[in-house]
């Protein structure tokens, strides 16, 4: 109990010191948080737009469908089973059956408005077709080959410059973004581990006074690891909250000064942003000032 | 006599009386000459004893060997009967809080306060905050300090700073007091104080040795005497002179 006590003693002493050192050292404290806060920043920033940019792409995927066409002659029975099979592709998201009715009614509403009473028959009464969409555009070539030897199919219809460039535009912005996030995390590692062994450098003679006094190297190191730490989380809230009100600032203008264009950009709400940057930059912040603080600790502990 | 049997004999010596006991210590760095050649020194219970000698005498590597922050090529380094070389690094602090360290640049924390430097001391050794507050005061009296516990080290002046570097290595009351060149830094006023207080500190039981360049502090405290030069014990007398390198 007595040894309990004197632990939990020394824990808060450690947390205490942790505090006071960030305002003890404030330079120290001010650089580091700057530091980290703004390679976040960066790193924030970047993440927002990267992630409305894919968000953009796949809504302009979903958007991308083949058509599928049906022997003259089929019942439209054979046509929905034929729908279902197609359906049960690991590359469908969706489907949609269009009979020759609901067909030559789109088309004449798109291009023979009031002209449209000298057709006593449907024109289009061969083209019952089945729109299909993909969870994937990548996948649309072996889908068409699936559905061309389909008995009963007759033409599928499909864009093959959509698809291979919107394959393509998505695998750019993945090694685009895969590149930027690790140069950027390469640099924020090396400015703020360099800015973490200055901050101890400086106070290489207090780590010496501790251990000639004998204290343990968890006793000196927990200290400053909890004002890494503290540090590190004080570098990622800053830049988080300036994201957050940058980007609803940013959503707000763009609404409204280009308001034609909301119905192709699709935003993601902060919520989603921040689903996954929060958690991201406040590991990496709390990741780097632990690790940053517990390393350069280590190398004046032989004393 | 053999080894194993001289090892033996020495080791019921250190038992009684002997709290440091050096071997046949020899240290020698990477580069250069051996800094401590063969020395062989035994330093009982309650003695107050003076270690002197020019610059690279070996003075600050004997220290240094005592602290256990380096170990000894060959020979052994005994404190209060633990061999050194065979304490393990994490063994290290608890060893070193039976010595107290008062070095000539005070080595104080400069961002505390009096009162703080000297309960971080304790706080090292875990004791209760409550205890703490009882002794710190304490301590702080002895060295006559009790008013200025709240000032940081550089509103003090160098007297004083020693005074709280004196409080910080006793409020744990350490077997052995170790001071480097503790007047190094001071005027004869301040350096007569501080040798005034190890006397008072060492008249309670504790072992007290001093590395001084001092010569009318050694000459005039009639007090046990090493002298070192170049890396050897060229002599140990006890109430002892300064002897100079020439002499």
């Amino acid at each position: 109990m007595y040894i309990s006590m004197k632990r939990i003693s020394t824990l808060f002493y450690t947390l205490a010191q942790g505090f006071r050192s960030i305002f003890r050292n404030k330079w120290f404290s001010l650089a580091s948080v700057a530091t980290i806060g703004a390679c976040l920043f960066l790193f924030g920033i970047f993440y927002a737009v990267i992630s409305n940019f894919q968000n953009i792409v796949k809504n302009a995927e979903k958007g991308v469908s083949v058509t599928v066409f049906f022997d003259a002659g089929l019942g439209e029975d054979q046509m929905k089973q034929i729908g279902d099979l197609i359906s049960q592709r690991p590359e469908v998201s969706e489907t949609r059956f269009v009979s020759a009715d609901e067909a030559w009614e789109g088309f004449r509403g798109d291009y023979f408005e009031g002209y449209n009473d000298g057709f006593t028959e449907n024109p289009l009464a061969n083209c019952a077709n089945y729109e299909v969409y993909l969870s994937d555009v990548s996948l649309q070539g072996a889908l068409v080959t699936y559905i061309e030897s389909i008995e009963g199919v007759r033409r599928v219809r499909h864009s093959e410059l959509t698809a291979t460039m919107l394959t393509g535009v998505n695998l750019l912005i993945g090694y685009v973004s895969l590149g930027i996030i690790a140069i950027l995390l390469a640099v924020s590692i090396f400015l703020i581990s360099n800015t973490v062994t200055i901050g101890i450098s400086v106070r290489k003679e207090e780590i010496n006074i501790m251990k000639y006094i004998g204290a343990t190297d968890f006793f000196v190191r927990a200290p400053f690891v909890v004002e890494g730490m503290l540090i590190g989380l004080i570098g990622a809230v800053i830049p988080l909250g300036a994201i957050y009100f940058l980007y609803q600032y940013v959503l707000e203008y763009i609404a409204g000064r280009f308001a034609t264009l909301s119905g192709l950009l699709n935003f993601l709400s902060i919520r989603e942003i921040f689903g996954t940057l929060g958690p991201v930059a406040l590991g990496i912040g709390v990741g780097i000032g632990f690790l940053g603080s517990f390393t350069t600790v280590r190398k004046h502990l032989r004393v | 006599m053999s080894a194993n049997s001289r090892q033996k004999r020495r080791q019921q010596e250190t038992d009684g009386n002997e709290i440091i006991l050096l071997d046949n210590v020899s240290k020698t760095y990477s580069t250069g000459a051996p800094a401590l050649n063969g020395v062989t020194l035994s330093i009982n219970k309650g003695e107050f004893v003076f270690i002197v000698g020019d610059s690279g005498s070996g003075k600050s590597t004997l220290i240094k060997l005592l602290l256990r922050e380096l170990t000894a090529t060959s020979g052994t380094v005994r404190v209060m009967g633990a061999d050194l070389a065979r304490i393990r690094h994490g063994k290290i602090p608890r060893f070193r809080r039976n010595l107290g360290i008062v070095f000539q640049d005070f080595r104080l924390l400069k961002d505390r306060n009096v009162y703080e430097n000297v309960a971080f001391a304790q706080r090292i050794v875990e004791t209760p905050s409550r205890e703490i507050r009882k002794n710190v005061p304490s301590i702080l009296a002895t060295v006559g300090l009790a008013g200025k516990y709240k000032a940081r080290p550089k509103q003090l002046s160098g007297g004083e700073q020693q005074r709280v570097a004196l409080a910080r290595a006793l409020v744990n009351k350490p077997a052995i007091l170790l001071a480097d060149e503790p007047t190094g830094n001071l005027d004869p006023k301040n350096s007569w104080e501080i040798m005034k207080l190890l006397e008072e500190i060492n008249e309670t039981g504790t072992t007290v040795l001093v590395v001084t360049h001092n010569r009318e502090i050694v000459n005039a405290m009639q007090k046990r005497v090493i002298t070192m030069k170049k890396g050897v014990v060229v002599s140990d007398e006890e109430m002892g002179v300064y002897i100079d390198e020439e002499d």
